[in-house]
């Protein structure tokens, strides 16, 4: 098995992508977004109880690849109870992490999205790790619509 | 791979006829005209089982483009000098290529386009748009391609119409009684693959014609992945439009061919105008040209046309029976294969199919086994394959497909199998 795959399905990965956490519907959302990538039929709905400035609860259900599961369980553990603008900081390190690669990131700041550190070796999976990040930026700029990767 | 023999053309149907499939077909032989397969992937032996959706292309089509450009190229039906007229020469003679293939009855049927999903639109907007007005129904198969849905979703649209859709069984197989339940009064149009690009399913066009035709309904085939793996005698299918792609069949990308019946074309309004598909403007009235170039505006993919022309030629030089004998058993052999495969679930289990295998495999999502099988230097589609309405039929979201070609071998199969050992070992 290559090295790069190995790196890309990195344990991790595949425990948040057979177990992916904050999986669940949240009742009284007051954010949510949708995800939609078309290539390949990844859906995720994605939701949020902001407290005035801050993430007070996150969660996601629907269906898509190990990629796509495991980046929105990580992002969901890694922004919940962050402010947005902590949480804008993130996507902004999550996605020179994803496109340009772990050298131009302090994985210090990523914590556990350092699992994701693969991707960018793989511009085709790029789509899957970002794709529940975008929802993420539509439903904080209160646009509740479809997002797509396409 | 053929013996050489030169007797009169009768006989020479008969050595084929007789000749056993086995020594008629030597697959590596017709792998040497495929530069591309013997380059390595990833470090491994490429693997190429994504037929489907384009072709690799032989030599012969490579060099018969290249040509084209060294010594030919200039624009077609407009100069009066000599490689205008070689240039004129080479398309319409692939035109006339082209007409043996379908068996049309003439070369003026058949318009030269970008690809079957432009031909698919030029009939929706021009015979559609004439002949489907508001309340009027226009019929589809559940297995189309996403290019034989949306142009008539869209004319539906404009003209509030409706669009009926054929269902079929979960084996993948068109249900014909109830496809004749829907051709009612107001059905315009019936629009129906030859062949399922996700499952494989060959649907049997030339009886739906006949049960359209009894309805009065014109059909319109997109052969996209039919021309490629069968007989496409629109005379004997007797459909009144066909369309194909050149790459899906070992041609160029940027060409394909649209069929339509004469009589269809004549009555037929132009699409798009410009250049090539006038007789005479004035600012006050343009006169049309006749079929088919009324339906081509502009200067055409001449290098394309001949590239298809060389495809063709391709085609028709193997020894046509013993190369689909080739291609069934490799869907023989690689549903055999796959089925030994615990977990694994073939979808689209069609009687009549070509050499495409669609499946699932565990819980596994189709897109993350694409990519270890990828690493492997396996080269397979995974996604919903542009027939999202037929996935959504099926109650899945995507498959894995592996699409073969006459250039595929049942290593490659075997290869396939070993990938999917690594795939479960990594995810299960």
């Amino acid at each position: 098995m290559s090295s790069e795959l190995d790196d890309l399905y990195q344990d991790v990965i595949l425990d948040h992508g057979r177990k992916p956490r904050n999986f669940r519907k949240i009742e009284g959302a007051n954010r949510q977004a949708e995800g939609l990538n078309p290539l390949c039929g990844d859906h995720f709905k994605l939701y949020l109880k902001l407290d005035g400035d801050r993430i007070e609860d996150i969660a996601f259900d629907g269906s898509g690849c190990a990629i796509s599961k495991a980046s929105a369980s990580l992002m969901t553990s890694a922004i919940k109870g962050k402010t947005v603008a902590e949480a804008e900081a993130m996507f902004a390190r999550f996605h020179t992490l994803v496109t340009e690669g772990p050298d131009k990131v302090s994985m210090a700041d990523l914590g556990k999205l350092a699992a994701l550190s693969g991707v960018c070796e793989f511009p085709t999976r790029v789509k899957c790790a970002s794709l529940v990040w975008h929802a993420l930026k539509s439903a904080l700029a209160s646009q509740p619509t479809v997002v797509t990767t396409e | 791979m053929v013996a050489q023999v030169h007797p009169s053309p009768p006989e020479a149907e008969v050595v084929r006829l007789h000749r056993p499939v086995h020594e008629a077909y030597d697959v590596e032989r017709v792998r040497c005209d495929f530069p591309i397969l013997a380059r390595p992937v990833r470090g491994r032996p490429l693997v190429y089982l994504d037929s489907a959706a384009t072709t690799q292309k032989p030599r012969p089509v490579v060099e018969a483009m290249a040509r084209f450009f060294d010594q030919e190229n200039a624009n077609v039906h407009r100069g009066v000098h000599f490689l205008s007229e070689r240039a004129t020469e080479a398309y319409e003679g692939a035109r006339e290529r082209v007409r043996r293939f379908l068996n049309a009855r003439q070369a003026s049927e058949l318009v030269f386009v970008r690809g079957t999903t432009e031909a698919l639109n030029l009939v929706a907007f021009t015979f559609g748009r004439a002949r489907v007005g508001p309340g009027d129904e226009v019929l589809v198969s559940a297995m189309e391609h996403h290019s034989n849905i949306v142009p008539w979703q869209m004319l539906c649209e404009e003209r509030r119409a409706k669009l009926v859709v054929a269902p079929i069984d979960d084996r993948g197989v068109l249900l014909l009684d109830e496809l004749e339940r829907r051709l009612g009064p107001r059905t315009r149009v019936l629009a129906v693959t030859h062949v399922s690009n996700a499952l494989g399913t060959v649907n049997p066009v030339k009886r739906i014609v006949e049960i359209a035709h009894a309805h009065e309904v014109p059909v319109v085939v997109d052969g996209a992945q039919g021309a490629p793996h069968l007989p496409a005698d629109v005379q004997d299918l007797d459909c009144d439009f066909y369309a194909f792609s050149g790459h899906k069949i070992y041609g160029p990308t940027g060409i394909g061919v649209l069929y339509g019946k004469a009589e269809h074309l004549e009555a037929m309004p132009p699409w798009q105008g410009g250049g090539d598909m006038i007789l005479s403007v004035t600012f006050e009235k343009t006169t049309y040209n006749r079929i088919p170039y009324r339906f081509e505006a502009g200067t055409p993919n001449m290098a394309g046309a001949v590239g298809l022309a060389a495809s063709l030629d391709w085609l028709a030089a193997l020894p046509l029976e013993a190369a689909r004998a080739h291609e069934e058993a490799l869907l023989a052999y690689g549903t055999e294969v796959l089925s030994s495969v615990p977990g694994l679930r073939i979808v689209g289990t069609a009687p009549d199919k070509v050499a495409v295998l669609s499946f699932v495999f565990e819980d596994i999502h189709p897109h993350d086994i694409g990519t270890v099988l990828d690493r492997e230097g396996i080269a397979v589609r995974t996604g919903h394959h542009c027939a999202q309405p037929l996935m959504q039929r099926l109650g899945l979201q995507a498959t894995v497909r592996a699409s073969l070609g006459l250039y595929n071998t049942r290593g490659e199969l075997d290869a396939l199998k070993v990938g999917l050992e690594k795939v479960r070992r990594m995810f299960a």
